[in-house]
């Protein structure tokens, strides 16, 4: 459970950040009148801080299903599944479609709704070859004899990238919803926060599957084993 | 208002300042059925969760009679009772206590108490509701599938609860892992909502420590719960997988009555690990709203601002951080390195110690304070007394040696009914009859209150303390009927009657509880705006019930923390949270005790 536990504490962290500013130390029944708010999160908008709470709870949910991963991989069944190639080009993809999006944020805060369009329609043009890619990897593991049920490491290989896919569908509903919001909208500011909202998810997606491949790939057991050898 | 931050307030202010009748219902189905109103959401969660805590009370009372008169009835053999426990504690654990204390308590309390008109986000508040009852559904369902619902235990432990031993494992198991996937999704709107709510949805001077406790206490439950819920969508959607696809996450190899399965190299223990990591938390996901309305029902009852605030709140907040590094104690008979069960021995005794703060600052905010013995007041005292007797036995269930020989015996059936499933509903009991005069403009019938009260507290102490007794006999849990040992008395089976015929008329006199409910709708005496004299903001609404968008014209300014009670040299015993400082009336107190 060490992922998980790890992913808690970075969370707490966060929120022992955020508490440092509410004032908890002071003693609210000797100050009558009115105090004003304050710390981080004052000043954003709602849906923002509720994304980031939300994105919390994918973490959450990922860093479990590694933490996983990683306990059911010592067992002695496990035996590791050659990697696609094709899933080097999503990785690329992905990533393409990460840098579409910053550029879309770029271009919808200085107003430029043309430009801002272009981000985004790329961004869901690549996010969409991710999608196709990530199921052509399917296909020829399937193929070549890498059956759901035969071992372990196939079952979590397909779970973890579905369970990815299916977030980056939803993000590619929500990526559609604001393209269309921005073309018929008269100005770019309006669809700024829904534009920045969008990319904040897929940034984060992104770098959930990040994460994912590395330990796919089996680099992130080597990496840790390395540091392992460093501390002892 | 001209000068609270725009940006911030713009989420709630906007129907204020625009158009008040902009985002209210039409018809009578966006009003009643389909609405976005939390208040509404909040009703629907809590008639739900109640409808399906009277089907888990008779689920038990079917156990007790099977454990008091083994052998009387037929109908409940050992697959059968199997079943009636897994419901039992499922339903009861997730679908009554999380979702009323959370889902009922929390979309009522949450924006009237921190000022708001609502949840910041409404269409996802309600969907929360929506996927809920979809759940519940699914859950239902599995009475009538095909083999009946699961037997696997309310822990669903693997590799039992897939195999054909197991009842329900045609269908029923199918059906509580997906609802219990459904549930989650469904929680995750509602504590997005919750959470952000208290975050970014507080009306100008609710400062987070000038929130009463019971928000401090919905709202950190609610993030525990965000977080620790995915630890069973991962176990739910594994053991799915294992189930439907034969994959092997948890499934070791088997032979089953002569044949090998399919499965190969999997881990129970993985989904022990999984389970418990959501398992713990949500001990304290149900207890932290308890402790925070108790908190504020001991406060307005005794007339008492609350002892060591500072304190409750870090105290919520240390149980909060701790209860996620405590959960392996659940595991230790299922073996394990001896340094980690001291580790988790350790976290688990120190969890202790923030919980007896908060026991302590509530007997310490009753010490000399102005006590009225409403039925609020009663159910939080019972609360106290029941909810000590059960943390104490938990201190012996921690440490790792004790644990072992008690483990799977009725001592722990016992502990954690008191703690979790007894303290709790008493605390649900109270919160109803405190704020029922909010949520209708009636109160509750006092005698009839009174009457449940103390049939439930001394019977529920008369069933679960002998328990205890029974557990240190060695008498097992999960089985059936007691069979006969040599190590305990044929008196046992004596008790375990008299449990029987308790645990009968307790939830017999739940119905008082129904009928009061109901009848008080119509015919309760009218309870004014605020009948308890109460700081908080949700007693300060213009109107009782309070409309869509609960405030009128103008949002609540919050000048004082919630338990400015009996404050010297002022002239009543308590001030709201929205009475500017000069608006306080001075002076002596006009002859005392004018309350029942």
């Amino acid at each position: 459970m060490t992922a998980a536990v790890a992913f808690l504490v970075l969370l707490a962290a966060l929120a022992a950040w955020w508490l440092y500013g509410q004032r908890l130390m002071s003693r609210p029944w000797l100050a009558a009148g009115i105090v004003e708010d304050t710390g981080g999160l004052a000043h954003m908008p709602a849906a923002k801080v509720g994304l980031g709470v939300f994105l919390a709870v994918v973490g959450a949910l990922f860093s479990l299903f590694l933490s996983a991963y990683t306990m059911r991989m010592q067992l002695a069944d496990w035996s590791a599944l050659p990697v696609p190639r094709i899933l080097w080009v999503t990785t690329l993809l992905i990533l393409l479609a990460s840098a579409a999006l910053v550029w879309a944020v770029r271009s919808a805060r200085r107003g430029e709704k043309e430009r801002a369009l272009d981000g985004l329609l790329a961004a869901t043009g690549f996010g969409s070859a991710f999608l196709g890619g990530q199921l052509i990897a399917w296909d020829e593991l399937a193929g070549s004899g890498y059956r759901l049920a035969d071992n372990a490491a196939n079952s979590f290989f397909y779970v973890l990238t579905g369970l990815h896919g299916a977030h980056i569908l939803g993000g590619l509903v929500a990526l559609v919803a604001v393209t269309v919001k921005l073309w018929r909208s008269p100005d770019a500011a309006a669809a700024q926060l829904p534009v920045e909202l969008c990319a904040l998810y897929w940034h984060f997606l992104a770098l959930v599957w990040l994460v994912l491949f590395a330990v796919i790939t089996g680099w992130a057991g080597d990496f840790l084993a390395v540091c392992r050898q460093l501390l002892s | 208002m001209a000068d609270v931050p725009l940006d911030r307030v713009a989420e709630t202010a906007a129907t204020e300042v625009e158009d008040l009748t902009l985002h209210h219902p039409h018809s009578w189905l966006t009003r009643y059925v389909f609405s976005q109103d939390a208040k509404t959401i909040s009703i629907q969660y809590t008639v739900t969760a109640l409808a399906i805590g009277f089907i888990a009370l008779f689920l038990s009372w079917l156990m007790r009679l099977q454990l008091g008169f083994p052998g009387t009835f037929a109908f409940i053999d050992a697959a059968a009772y199997y079943q009636l426990i897994t419901m039992h504690g499922m339903m009861m654990i997730v679908y009554v206590l999380t979702a009323v204390l959370l889902g009922g308590f929390g979309n009522y309390l949450i924006p009237l108490m921190v000022g708001a008109r609502d949840m910041v986000f409404p269409y996802a508040n309600m969907l929360s509701y929506w996927f809920y009852l979809l759940a519940v559904v699914i859950l239902l369902a599995s009475f009538f599938a095909p083999g009946g619902p699961t037997g696997a235990g309310w822990t669903l432990y693997p590799p039992q609860a897939i195999l054909s031993g197991t009842p329900g494992q045609e269908s029923g198991i199918i059906l509580m892992l997906v609802s219990l996937i459904v549930f989650i999704a469904g929680f995750t709107m509602g504590g997005l909502n919750y959470v952000v709510t208290v975050l970014q949805g507080r009306t100008r001077g609710m400062t987070l420590m000038r929130m009463p406790l019971t928000v401090w206490g919905i709202f950190t439950a609610s993030v525990m719960a965000l977080l620790a819920f995915p630890a069973l969508f991962v176990a739910s959607v594994m053991m799915l997988f294992d189930k439907i696809f034969g994959t092997s996450f948890f499934m070791p190899s088997l032979i089953e009555l002569g044949t090998p399965l399919d499965y190969g190299g999997g881990s129970p223990i993985l989904f022990q690990h999984l389970f418990w990591f959501f398992g713990h938390p949500e001990v304290y996901i149900v207890a932290l709203p308890a402790f925070g309305i108790v908190s504020d029902l001991i406060a307005t009852h005794a007339r008492r601002n609350i002892f060591g605030y500072r304190m409750m709140v870090w105290a919520i907040l240390a149980i909060g951080a701790l209860s996620f590094v405590v959960w392996a104690h659940h595991m230790y008979v299922s073996g394990m390195n001896p340094w980690f069960g001291f580790f988790f021995a350790t976290t688990t005794l120190i969890i202790a110690v923030p919980t007896a703060i908060k026991v302590y600052n509530w007997i310490l905010t009753l010490w000399r304070g102005d006590i009225h013995l409403t039925v609020p007041m009663l159910f939080a005292l019972g609360f106290i007394v029941t909810f000590v007797n059960g943390g104490l036995s938990g201190l012996f269930l921690g440490n790792v040696v004790v644990d072992v020989p008690l483990s799977d015996t009725m001592f722990v059936v016992a502990h954690f009914h008191m703690v979790m499933g007894i303290a709790p509903v008493l605390v649900i009991f109270g919160a109803i009859y405190h704020w029922y005069p909010k949520v209708t403009g009636r109160m509750m019938n006092e005698a009839l209150g009174k009457l449940h009260f103390w049939i439930t507290f001394l019977g529920t102490y008369a069933i679960f303390f002998p328990m205890h007794y029974l557990g240190l006999l060695g008498v097992p849990r999960r089985y059936h009927e007691m069979g006969e040992a040599s190590f305990f008395p044929a008196s046992a089976q004596m008790l375990n009657a008299y449990i029987t015929v308790l645990a009968l008329v307790v939830g017999a006199a739940q119905l008082l509880f129904l009928f009061n409910l109901i009848w008080s709708i119509r015919h309760g005496r009218e309870a004014g705006g605020n009948p308890w004299r109460a700081t908080s903001l949700e007693w300060q609404t213009p109107e009782t019930p309070p409309p869509h968008g609960n405030w009128g014209r103008e949002q609540p300014t919050v000048y004082r923390w919630a338990y400015d009670y009996n404050v010297p040299g002022v002239a009543q015993d308590f001030i709201p949270q929205n009475m500017p400082p000069e608006a306080v009336p001075l002076g002596p107190r006009p002859a005392p005790g004018g309350m029942s």
